[in-house]
C-alpha cells in the first residue's frame, strides 16, 4: 500500500483526533498531577481525637486565656478562651504562633556550659546535677567572702510566684539586687508612690470611659494587657465614645482614633500642662473632687499659669491655640473623660513629669478611682508564703550603666524571662557592661542573644509546659490565670521555680532555710492557699467587687506637685542627645502587634504578616515624610544611613504621609543577631542606635528617640 | 452543566468585616495560617509569592501630612456566587481540572488539591488576588510538623491554595450534629478561625441566609459595601466602614466619576 501525502495527513489528524476522544490524554494528565504531588516527603498530620486543655499565655505581660487543641498528645492550634475576662476569645499575632516556640528549632534542649569565648557557640551538654552545683558553689564562695550583693537578676516580670520565689532566693542570699526590665510601670509606679504615698501600679479603664486623650499610648498596637485594649476599644466604638491620639506618627491608634494631633516629640508633657491650664482658667474642674482628695492645688495652678500658658504650648508642641482650647472643652466636658499616657507599647519608662502631667488631668476632671477613669491598683495578695519578703526591686535602667563604669561590681547575673542584650537600649554599652560581668546565668528557653552569650544555661520550660501563674498588665481588675502544662517537656529543661529550690538546697543553711518546699508545684500551690482551688478549677481568679471597692477606699490624696518644693524642677524640658547641626533629624521608634519587641524574638508566622513596607527581604523600611525625603534626595525604596551620635545603621526608605516632616520611624522588635533564619539577620535593632536620657527629677530613661541624619547610600 | 434545583434550605456563608473596629493587628492571618497549615519560607516579604489565605490590606487615602487617613482591610476568599447566584465564580468557571467548585448547600468555593494540577487559570481569572500558589515544597524546620493539623491537608508544590472557609469546622460541626440526632447546627457551632480570633471582634461570620444570624441584618448595614460589586462577582464578603473614601476604595472609578 503507497502512502500518499493525503492519506498520511489524515492518518496522522485522524490518529490525532482518535487519541484525544480517548480517555489517555485525560488519564496521563491526572497521572503526571500525581506524580508531582504526591512527594513522600509531604507530611501527613496523623489522625486522632481533639481534646482541649487550658492554660495561660505568658509571652507578653498581657496574661490571656488559651485553649490549646490537641491530637494524640501533639498541641496543634491555640485559641482564646471564650468568657475569659482578659480576653475573651481574642488572641493576637504571637499568642497563635505560640506552637512554632514549643516545637520551633531555636528551643534549648538540656543545659549548657561554655566551652569557647563567649558569644562563639561552642557549649559543652552538662547535666542538671553539675549545673545546679556549679551555680551553687559559686554563690557560696561569694557569700562566704562577704560579697553576696554583686549577685544580681534581671527579669522580665516582678509578679507572681516564681519572681517571687526569685526575690525570696536574693533576700535569703543577701542581696537586694532583683531588678525587672525597665517599662513604663517604673514611671507609673513612682508616680502613684510620689502623688499619694501608695505602692502601686496605675490602670487605665479604658472600657468605661467615653472619651479617651491618649498622649502617645499605642491604645491597639499592644499596650498594657493587648488584647483586652483592642477590645476595650471596639466596646467604646460601639458605645459612641471618642479617642484622640496625639503623636508625632500616624500609627494604628492614631488611625483608628476619631482625631489624630501630630505633636512635636518629646513635648506631650507640655500639652498636658496647657490643657490643665485652660480647664483651671476656665473653671472647668470638678471642684468636689480637687477640694476633697488632692492636695497642692493652688501651686500647681499658679505655676502652669505662669509658665504653660495657651500661647507658650503652642509654642513648644507646634498644636494650634485653638485645637488645644478645643481639647480642653472636650475632655473636661465628658462623662467619662480619662487622659491616658505610657508611648507605644509602654516598654520604655518615660519620665516622671509626663505621667505627673497626665495625673493632673484626671485629677482635674475628679476620674482618679472612679469607672472609666484610672485606677491605683496595688499588688494583689492573693498569695501568701510563710515569713517575711523583703522586697529586693531595684530600678534596672542604671544598671548597665554601673557595671560599666565599676560603681558596681557584678560577679553573677541572673537572667530570667528576659533578653537585656537585646531589648535594653544602647546595645553597644550593653554589651560592654555584660563583658564586664564574670559569670551571666541565662533561664531562657531559646537561643536569644543573652542565652548565646552566656556562661550556664539553665533551661526553663517553656509555658506550654508548665505551671505558673499569670497576671494580666495594667487591669482596673486585676485578672490571674493559671499556666498549666499542656504538654509533656520536650527536652530535658526543668521549671526555673524548682531550678532555684534546688540550688537553695544545694547550698545549704541558712539559705536553704528560707526554703520548705520539694517542687516548685507544691509550693505553688501552698501559695495560693484557699485560692488554689478556684484558680485550678476556672483558670482564673477575679474578684470584682471586693477588688474595686478596696481600691477605691484605700485611695490618699493626689499630690499636684508630687512632693517637689519646686515644681518647675518635675518638669524640666529633655535635651535629647546629639549636634542639632549634625543630626538634624529625629528617630523614633515605633512598636507593632506583628513584630514582638519584648524577649521573645517574632516566630515565624508573626515575620510573614510584616508588611513589605517595613522589611524588605533583610532590608529594614524606615519611615519618612516625602517633603523630607526631598530635601535629602531620596526616593521610595533608595537605601541610606540612618547615624546617631550612638551608631549608624543602613535602612531603606519608605515615604509615608503619616509621619511629622523632620523624622525618621523605625519599627521595635527586629534586627535579632540570635533566634533562627527567619528572623535572624533581618532588620536593625533600633536599641543599638538610642541612648538613654536620664530624667533629673526622677531618674527615669526617658528617651524617645534621638536625633539623628540620614544619608543617601 | 445541569442546574441543580434551588433548595429553600440552602445556606450562604459569608462574612461582613467591620472596618471601623479592624485595628491592623494581623491575628486573622496568624489564626488562618495555624489552622490552615500554611507553610511559611525564611523571606515572606515578597508578597507576590507569599501565601496567606487572609491578608490585610492596607489603604490610604492619599492625602498628605497630616490629613493621611489609614484603613485595614482584612481579604480572604470572596465565595464569589456569581451572576445570579448560580456559581459560576471566575475561578470555577475556568477550572480545566474541576479542582475548584462551588457548593451549592453552602455557597462555598471549594479548592481540591490533588485535583489541581497547577495550570494557575483561576489565578488569573480571581480579580481578587485570594488565590496562592505553591511555588515550592513545603517545608517546616525539624520538629515543627509536630503542630501539624489532620484537619487540613498539606499542600505540595504545584498546586494552587485559598480560604475555604474554614470547611474542615464545618464537616465536623456537621458530624457533631449528626451524631447527637440533630440536622442543623448553630451559628456558634461554625466559625472560622479568623473570626474566633480576631480581638477587636471585627469579624462576624455566618449564614447570610438565615435570619437568625448576626450577617443577615449586619450586611444590609448603609455602610457595607463588597469588593469590585461591578464585576458581578456576587461576594460573599461584606465591608462596613463610616468613612466614604474607603467605601469608594472598595471599587474601581473613573477619576471624575461620581
Amino acid at each position: 500500500m503507497k502512502i500518499g501525502r493525503r492519506s498520511f495527513l489524515s492518518l496522522g489528524i485522524g490518529g490525532i483526533a482518535g487519541i484525544m476522544l480517548s480517555p489517555l490524554p485525560w488519564k496521563l494528565m491526572d497521572d503526571s498531577a500525581i506524580w508531582t504531588q504526591a512527594w513522600p516527603w509531604t507530611p501527613v498530620p496523623p489522625k486522632g481525637e481533639a481534646t482541649y486543655v487550658n492554660s495561660a499565655c505568658t509571652l507578653c505581660p498581657g496574661g490571656c486565656g488559651i485553649s490549646v487543641r490537641k491530637i494524640n498528645g501533639r498541641a496543634v492550634k491555640i485559641e482564646g478562651i471564650e468568657g475569659h475576662p482578659v480576653n475573651d476569645g481574642g488572641i493576637c499575632v504571637l499568642g497563635l504562633s505560640g506552637l512554632q516556640l514549643l516545637y520551633g528549632p531555636t528551643r534549648i534542649r538540656f543545659p549548657f556550659k561554655r566551652v569557647g569565648e563567649r558569644g562563639a557557640g561552642k557549649w559543652s551538654e552538662i547535666s542538671w546535677e553539675e549545673a545546679i552545683s556549679e551555680v551553687a558553689q559559686k554563690l557560696g564562695d561569694l557569700r562566704k567572702n562577704g560579697q553576696s550583693e554583686s549577685v544580681a537578676c534581671l527579669s522580665g516580670n516582678d509578679k507572681g510566684t516564681v519572681p517571687a520565689l526569685f526575690k525570696r532566693f536574693f533576700s535569703a542570699y543577701g542581696s537586694s539586687n532583683f531588678m525587672r526590665i525597665p517599662s513604663v510601670s517604673d514611671s507609673y509606679e513612682l508616680a502613684v508612690l510620689r502623688s499619694s504615698g501608695q505602692k502601686a501600679q496605675l490602670a487605665f479603664d479604658i472600657e468605661n470611659s467615653d472619651f479617651i486623650l491618649s498622649f502617645g499610648s499605642g491604645i491597639i498596637e499592644g499596650w498594657g494587657s493587648p488584647v483586652h485594649m483592642i477590645r476595650a476599644n471596639s466596646i467604646v466604638r460601639k458605645a459612641g465614645g471618642k479617642i484622640i491620639q496625639i503623636e508625632p506618627r500616624l500609627s494604628n491608634t492614631a488611625a483608628k482614633s476619631d482625631k489624630w494631633i501630630p505633636i512635636n516629640p518629646g513635648t506631650e508633657y507640655a500639652l498636658a500642662l496647657g490643657i490643665a491650664n485652660v480647664i483651671i482658667l476656665k473653671s472647668l474642674f470638678n471642684k468636689n473632687f480637687v477640694d476633697s482628695n488632692t492636695s497642692e492645688f493652688n501651686k500647681f495652678a499658679a505655676f502652669v499659669k505662669s509658665v504653660y500658658s495657651i500661647d507658650n504650648v503652642e509654642k513648644i508642641t507646634g498644636i494650634k491655640k485653638e485645637t488645644i482650647e478645643a481639647l480642653a472643652l472636650e475632655f473636661a466636658g465628658a462623662a467619662k473623660p480619662v487622659a491616658v499616657c505610657g508611648r507605644g507599647q509602654g516598654k520604655v519608662q518615660g519620665s516622671l513629669g509626663e505621667v505627673m502631667a497626665v495625673q493632673a488631668l484626671n485629677a482635674l476632671v475628679g476620674n482618679i478611682n472612679k469607672k472609666g477613669g484610672v485606677f491605683t491598683v496595688s499588688d494583689h495578695r492573693y498569695f501568701t508564703l510563710p515569713g517575711s519578703v523583703p522586697d529586693a526591686t531595684k530600678l534596672a535602667n542604671h544598671f548597665t550603666d554601673e557595671v560599666k563604669s565599676g560603681k558596681y561590681t557584678a560577679a553573677v547575673l541572673f537572667v530570667y524571662e528576659s533578653n537585656p542584650l537585646y531589648s535594653l537600649s544602647d546595645s553597644k554599652s550593653v554589651r560592654e557592661a555584660f563583658a564586664k560581668i564574670p559569670f551571666i546565668v541565662s533561664f531562657s528557653s531559646f537561643m536569644d542573644e543573652t542565652a548565646t552569650n552566656s556562661d550556664l544555661i539553665l533551661p526553663n520550660h517553656v509555658y506550654l509546659e508548665r505551671y505558673e501563674d499569670v497576671y494580666a498588665a495594667s487591669l482596673p481588675i486585676p485578672v490571674i490565670s493559671l499556666s498549666s502544662p499542656v504538654v509533656s517537656p520536650q527536652f530535658d529543661t526543668k521549671h526555673a521555680g524548682d531550678v532555684i529550690l534546688k540550688i537553695a538546697k544545694k547550698m545549704g543553711s541558712p539559705v536553704a532555710d528560707s526554703f520548705a518546699w520539694n517542687s516548685y508545684d507544691s509550693y505553688l500551690e501552698e501559695a495560693f492557699g484557699d485560692n488554689w482551688k478556684v484558680l485550678s478549677e476556672q483558670g482564673f481568679l477575679e474578684d470584682r467587687t471586693v477588688a474595686l471597692a478596696a481600691l477605691i477606699t484605700a485611695s490618699k490624696k493626689f499630690d499636684f506637685t508630687a512632693g517637689f518644693t519646686d515644681i518647675k524642677s518635675l518638669y524640666t524640658p529633655l535635651v535629647t542627645e546629639g549636634d542639632p547641626d549634625k543630626y538634624p533629624l529625629f528617630l523614633i521608634p515605633y512598636d507593632s502587634m506583628r513584630i514582638a519587641s519584648g524577649y521573645i524574638g517574632d516566630p515565624p508566622f508573626a515575620v510573614k504578616t510584616v508588611e513589605d513596607t517595613v522589611l524588605k527581604g533583610n532590608d529594614i523600611l524606615v519611615e519618612v515624610n516625602p517633603v523630607t525625603a526631598k530635601a535629602l534626595g531620596l526616593l521610595e525604596g533608595n537605601s541610606a544611613i540612618v547615624e546617631t551620635a550612638r551608631g549608624k545603621a543602613k535602612v531603606k526608605i519608605h515615604l509615608f504621609e503619616g509621619i511629622m516632616p523632620g523624622l525618621v520611624a523605625m519599627p521595635r522588635g527586629l534586627g535579632h543577631s540570635a533566634y533562627d533564619n527567619y528572623l535572624a539577620g533581618k532588620g536593625v535593632n533600633i536599641n543599638e542606635l538610642i541612648g538613654s536620657l536620664e530624667d533629673p527629677a526622677s531618674g527615669l530613661d526617658a528617651a524617645w528617640g534621638i536625633r539623628a541624619a540620614l544619608i543617601k547610600a | 452543566m445541569k442546574e441543580e434545583k434551588s433548595d429553600k434550605s440552602a445556606k450562604k456563608f459569608g462574612m461582613v468585616i467591620d472596618l471601623d473596629k479592624c485595628t491592623g493587628c494581623g491575628s486573622c492571618m496568624v489564626a488562618c495560617m495555624a489552622e490552615n497549615n500554611v507553610p511559611f519560607k525564611e523571606d515572606e516579604s515578597k508578597k507576590l509569592v507569599s501565601i496567606t489565605w487572609m491578608r490585610v490590606y492596607r489603604l490610604t487615602n492619599g492625602k498628605s501630612f497630616p490629613d493621611t487617613e489609614i484603613c485595614y482591610l482584612p481579604k480572604p476568599c470572596q465565595h464569589c456566587g456569581g451572576k445570579g447566584e448560580h456559581g459560576h465564580s471566575p475561578c470555577v468557571s475556568v477550572c480545566p481540572a474541576t479542582a475548584t467548585d462551588y457548593n451549592k448547600e453552602t455557597g462555598i468555593v471549594s479548592q481540591i488539591y490533588t485535583r489541581c494540577f497547577g495550570c494557575r487559570y483561576c489565578m488569573a481569572a480571581c480579580p481578587y488576588h485570594a488565590r496562592y500558589f505553591n511555588w515550592w515544597d513545603p517545608v517546616w524546620p525539624k520538629g515543627m510538623e509536630e503542630y501539624l493539623s489532620p484537619n487540613v491537608s498539606v499542600r505540595m508544590r504545584g498546586v494552587v491554595e485559598k480560604c475555604s472557609f474554614c470547611f474542615h469546622r464545618y464537616q465536623l460541626a456537621k458530624d457533631k450534629a449528626y451524631y447527637e440526632g440533630r440536622s442543623d447546627i448553630g451559628e456558634n457551632e461554625y466559625q472560622t478561625a479568623c473570626a474566633q480570633a480576631c480581638p477587636a471582634g471585627a469579624i462576624t461570620f455566618g449564614d447570610l441566609n438565615d435570619s437568625g444570624h448576626a450577617v443577615y441584618e449586619l450586611k444590609k448595614n448603609k455602610n457595607a459595601f463588597r469588593l469590585l460589586e461591578r464585576l458581578q462577582t456576587n461576594p460573599k464578603i461584606y465591608y462596613l466602614s463610616s468613612r466614604q473614601w474607603i467605601r469608594r476604595a472598595g471599587d474601581n472609578y473613573l477619576k471624575n466619576e461620581k
